[in-house]
């Protein structure tokens, strides 16, 4: 695509041939010409008000930045209306919680306090359509991007996750975004040293032409650490450093992110948009890191801003729109890869791993010095001004003037109309509750063999087997374990917990609802490994903005996770927005991915998922209710969808949470597994495949209490349930405290060793029979390698 | 004991070797690629990571660094080396070990707790561990197939080299299952899997690894080294 009213073919400019630029001077000159604004996504009145913010038409390059910075993907323009009841919640979030929040909603990434002067900053963002068209590249600059985010607040990054979402499992295209995708993710971040702690794996039609890859980062610093990117101090220097700027990525923001692409009926996409999607060098980027922090450590930064999404428009206008004055920058200093790029190409790259620096100019030899000693190139492209405009001049012309925050922070504001879907009635009346049942035991127990090798609830190791969960050596806790525990101080054991889940079948039958499940089971998981929740981040992926029924689901989303927010006392601390997933009519469920960060003081005291050894009793924490709509059961046995999904139970999250506590700080108990997807077989078939231990299970005294049959008291994902694993010597401390703390308790049994006819390991369930784990580890594990190889 | 732990450009595990030296009761001493200095390390830890990013060939390019070359000169006047994964990779590019490292058969980068044979206790970093003894530590490498022409081999079998072997399912394609390899003076050794994380409990499958690291004191205070 040329912006250029007077465009030169790619060979002339490559021969040198020194085309006249669309400067402020030609556009005042000639302020008639037709621009390409709706093919750079711009609305005419958006483009108008360009027009009336300058007053005159904006140059080429101008209309590059307006045009990307005004996308959805940067500006956030119809979600914000919605959003802004996050910051509303903080507030109350953080008077009901015990939270410290250091940095928050539009800093790159929230930062809370951990403790012993301990700071972490976390944050998950979406690289969805990239991943689709590109799946190996668009995977691993999702990492990249996310990782450049941790890194600019002045952390170290410790650890990434990542939830990923894929079209049917038999769909002849799903393999080659699976493939693409988990290899960009683990040859990205295996590369950069940083362990992979956990995530989440599903598969669903819904996702097949646009597959889900929200990635997530923590990292740790001291709190005297944390920097903020902006543009302050007249004089001081703006420094590019990292990868040479090319052509990747150009438009990458505004055509794919905000752009619903259609796919012809054999899956293939139409004209190649391929160019769009960056590269990325995971070499370079761990280059960065390590620069980064020496740059941090030595003082010699003001500031450091991640180049992703938008380039250095971003860039440029975020760190000016920050500071207190204005911005010069000469764009012909920008060191290329391809030297035939323009200003507005330039402008628009979305090359990765590349940083911009705010130095003071006594400082700059300093930040010179650890630039080389890393072999990151760096140039000084201008300085902080006085005039509070955002300047930028291509070989002596000014081919941009225009006030920085009307680019970054005041684009256009949608109000999007909004409504319920009319099918949403029926979808809600059709109850997973009236499907027939299993009969008698046999039936029951194919259905449990059925469950645990189905796509949804089968083992995820072939997956995360490809990522590196040990590099840094601080790894306490990993997938399959319900959340991944990473020690930060490495004398003291404190360190934090990490979840990050999602339930997109519960949104589809109620947003509001589905929102509130998904922070509900991060929160557990959080919870049940025995640390304490304080802070949320969020991917909410949706269909177009544009469909009043898919804007409906994400305000309820965010309405759902915003008083949930409060009433946990978790404030939501930073998060991310895709709309355009969707293509053709169809759009996916709305997915609302919550990442929930909590702190140990002591990593050792964490809780696993999985009993080691027989003889300890098993108990269920938490109510079964009969709920077995939106669930795995539904889904996998039944292929059906509808009805209202489990009732959600914030208070009693709140006590499953503080009694694990509890039992984390005592040691009261062995092993502690959350229930959530599969329900209370999937969870126990979990807790004896971990460690090979088995188990025998009767689940009438839970029945009689709950009022529940087998079915429900199996497959019904009710919430805030945990199954744990107690130690003899201290059930009676164990069930003093759930008493006294008003939790729900049944003994359901004990684990066991052997069991088997020839003394295996077995899992038997009264009413349903005797599993040998070998063949629930086959069934269980055997189906991932089976579809991908 | 005095032990460097070179940082490559694209080294990820060099603060762990760093702490497996430091949890054997060594100090570790961090070398830098570009510094031909080894500052007098009485030995040198080549960790694991993707120095260079891997670009070429696995540590086809790290072997040209300055510290390698005084490496390769202190290794052949006696100094012991390790070189774990990216660090073995260096070692067989540098011609200290026999051999070379393929891309898993699986085309996958794979990472999991993997069982070793130690097969010999007679190099400078296994002489705590009992011949024969089976160990659980890390496995993480996208190009870990060990491969040299059957008379090297055999040679190496022969002449006792072969210093750690997989057990079970052989998990890369490695010729005759084999984990790691040393030098005929036993004192250089490199090995894909990851000692240096199981040296701490609760960190890594286990505390296996850190007989690795306690070997070289060992040897050190009882001067075997000398």
């Amino acid at each position: 695509m040329s912006l250029d009213p007077t465009p030169a073919s790619r060979t002339e400019r490559a021969a040198g041939a020194r085309v006249a630029v669309d400067s402020v001077r030609v556009a005042e000159a000639t302020p008639d010409i037709v621009q390409p604004w709706a093919e750079l996504g711009l609305r005419a009145e958006e483009y108008d008000r360009i027009r009336d913010i300058l007053r005159r038409r904006p140059t080429a390059a101008e209309l590059a930045m307006y045009s990307v910075m005004w996308s959805e993907h940067c500006s956030y323009k119809s979600s914000k209306v919605h959003l802004r009841r996050f910051g509303d919640a903080t507030p109350a979030a953080l008077a009901k919680g015990s939270t410290t929040m250091l940095a928050g909603i539009g800093e790159n990434a929230g930062v809370v306090d951990i403790g012993d002067g301990w700071a972490v900053t976390f944050k998950a963002e979406s690289h969805n359509h990239p991943s689709f068209v590109e799946p190996y590249q668009g995977a691993a600059t999702g990492v990249g991007g996310i990782v450049r985010d941790i890194i600019a607040m002045g952390a170290r990054p410790i650890a990434v996750m990542d939830s990923l979402r894929f079209g049917a499992v038999d769909h002849p295209d799903t393999a080659r975004v699976v493939h693409g995708v988990v290899a960009g993710v683990g040859g990205y971040g295996n590369c950069l040293g940083l362990p992979n702690i956990g995530g989440e794996v599903y598969f669903d039609p819904c996702y097949q032409g646009n597959p889900l890859v929200n990635a997530l980062c923590v990292g740790a610093m001291r709190h005297e650490d944390l920097h903020l990117a902006n543009a302050t101090g007249l004089g001081n220097v703006i420094v590019l450093f990292g990868a040479r700027t090319g052509g990747d990525g150009i438009g990458g923001v505004s055509v794919l992110a905000s752009e619903t692409f259609d796919v012809s009926a054999d899956g293939s996409s139409g004209p190649s948009k391929r160019p769009a999607v960056q590269v990325g060098d995971p070499f370079r980027e761990k280059l960065l890191i390590e620069c980064c922090l020496d740059l941090f450590h030595a003082g010699v930064v003001e500031g450091i801003q991640d180049l992703g999404g938008a380039g250095l428009s971003c860039a440029t206008s975020e760190l000016a729109s920050a500071g207190d004055g204005g911005m010069r920058v000469a764009l012909e200093q920008v060191p290329l890869r391809d030297p035939s790029l323009r200003p507005e190409e330039i402008l628009m790259s979305e090359s990765q791993e590349r940083m911009m620096a705010v130095v003071r100019p006594d400082r700059l030899e300093e930040f010179l010095t650890i630039t080389d000693r890393w072999e990151v190139e760096a140039s000084v492209l201008g300085e902080v001004t006085d005039t509070g405009r955002l300047e930028i001049t291509w070989h002596g012309e000014t081919v941009v003037d225009v006030p920085p925050r009307t680019v970054a922070h005041e684009g256009p504001v949608y109000e999007r109309p909004y409504a319920r879907p009319d099918w949403l009635d029926a979808r809600q009346a059709d109850r997973a509750e009236d499907l027939p049942r299993a009969g008698d035991a046999d039936a029951l127990r194919a259905q449990l063999l059925d469950m645990v090798a189905s796509p949804t609830l089968c083992s995820r190791a072939w997956v995360t087997d490809q990522y590196d969960r040990y590099v840094l050596g601080n790894t306490r806790m990993a997938t399959p374990d319900d959340a991944g525990v990473v020690r930060v101080d490495e004398t003291t054991g404190r360190g934090i917990a990490l979840a990050l889940d999602g339930n997109a079948r519960f949104a589809a039958l109620d947003p509001y609802v589905g929102a509130q499940l998904a922070l509900s089971e991060a929160y557990r998981n959080v919870g049940v490994s025995g640390a304490v929740p304080i802070a949320v981040t969020d991917c909410l992926n949706s269909g177009s903005p544009e469909e009043p029924g898919a804007m409906w689901q994400f305000a309820e989303v965010v309405r759902g996770l915003a008083d949930a927010s409060v009433e946990l006392g978790t404030p939501v601390t930073g998060g991310n927005v895709s709309f355009y997933n969707s293509t053709g009519d169809t759009a996916i469920h709305p997915t609302p991915v919550v990442g929930v960060l909590g702190v140990l003081d002591d990593v050792d005291r964490r809780i696993g998922s999985g009993w080691a050894e027989a003889g300890l009793a098993l108990y269920v924490l938490g109510v079964t209710r009969e709920e077995l709509s939106g669930s795995a059961w539904a889904g996998v046995v039944h292929d059906h969808l509808g009805g209202l999904p489990p009732r959600v139970d914030l208070a009693a999250e709140q006590l499953l949470a503080s009694v694990m506590l509890a039992c984390s700080r005592d040691g009261l108990v062995d092993a502690a597994h959350d229930l959530s997807d599969g329900g209370l077989a999937q969870t126990l078939v979990e807790g004896c495949l971990r460690h090979g231990t088995g188990a025998r299970v009767w689940l009438d005294g839970l029945r009689e209490r709950d009022g529940v049959d087998l079915t429900a008291a199996l497959f019904a994902e009710s919430a805030a349930r945990a199954v744990v694993a107690v130690p003899r010597s201290e059930e009676i401390r164990f069930t003093d405290v759930a008493t006294a703390r008003g939790l729900p308790h049944v003994r359901i049994g004990v684990t066991d060793d052997a069991g088997g006819p020839d003394g295996s390991p077995v899992l038997e369930i009264g009413g349903v029979g005797m599993l040998t784990l070998a063949e629930l580890r086959a069934a269980h594990e055997g189906t991932l390698p089976a579809l991908f190889g | 004991m005095r032990v460097g732990v070179v940082t490559f450009p694209g080294s990820l595990d060099d603060g762990d070797a760093a702490r497996a030296v430091r949890l054997a009761g060594a100090e570790p001493v961090r070398l830098w690629h570009a510094d031909a200095d080894l500052h007098g390390v009485e030995a040198v830890v080549l960790p694991g990571g993707f120095s260079y990013g891997d670009y070429l060939r696995c540590g086809a390019i790290a072997r040209f660094a300055p510290v390698m070359t005084s490496v390769v000169e202190a290794a052949r006047a006696g100094t012991p080396v390790l070189g774990i994964c990216n660090g073995f990779q260096v070692l067989c590019e540098s011609h200290l070990l026999p051999g070379a490292l393929l891309r898993n058969e699986a085309q996958r980068f794979v990472c999991r707790d993997q069982r070793l044979r130690v097969e010999t206790s007679a190099t400078t970093w296994t002489s705590e561990f009992a011949a024969g003894q089976e160990i659980v530590v890390p496995l993480k490498n996208g190009e870990g197939g060990y491969v040299a022409d059957e008379d090297t081999l055999d040679r190496l079998e022969g002449e006792g080299r072969v210093v750690f072997r997989y057990v079970g399912p052989n998990p890369n394609g490695s010729r005759r299952d084999i984990a790691g390899v040393s030098d005929p003076t036993g004192r250089v050794v490199g090995l894909m899997p990851h000692p240096e994380h199981a040296v701490e409990r609760g960190y890594g499958p286990s505390t296996d690894g850190l007989a690795v690291f306690t070997s070289l004191v060992a040897g050190a205070l009882t001067g075997v080294l000398a």
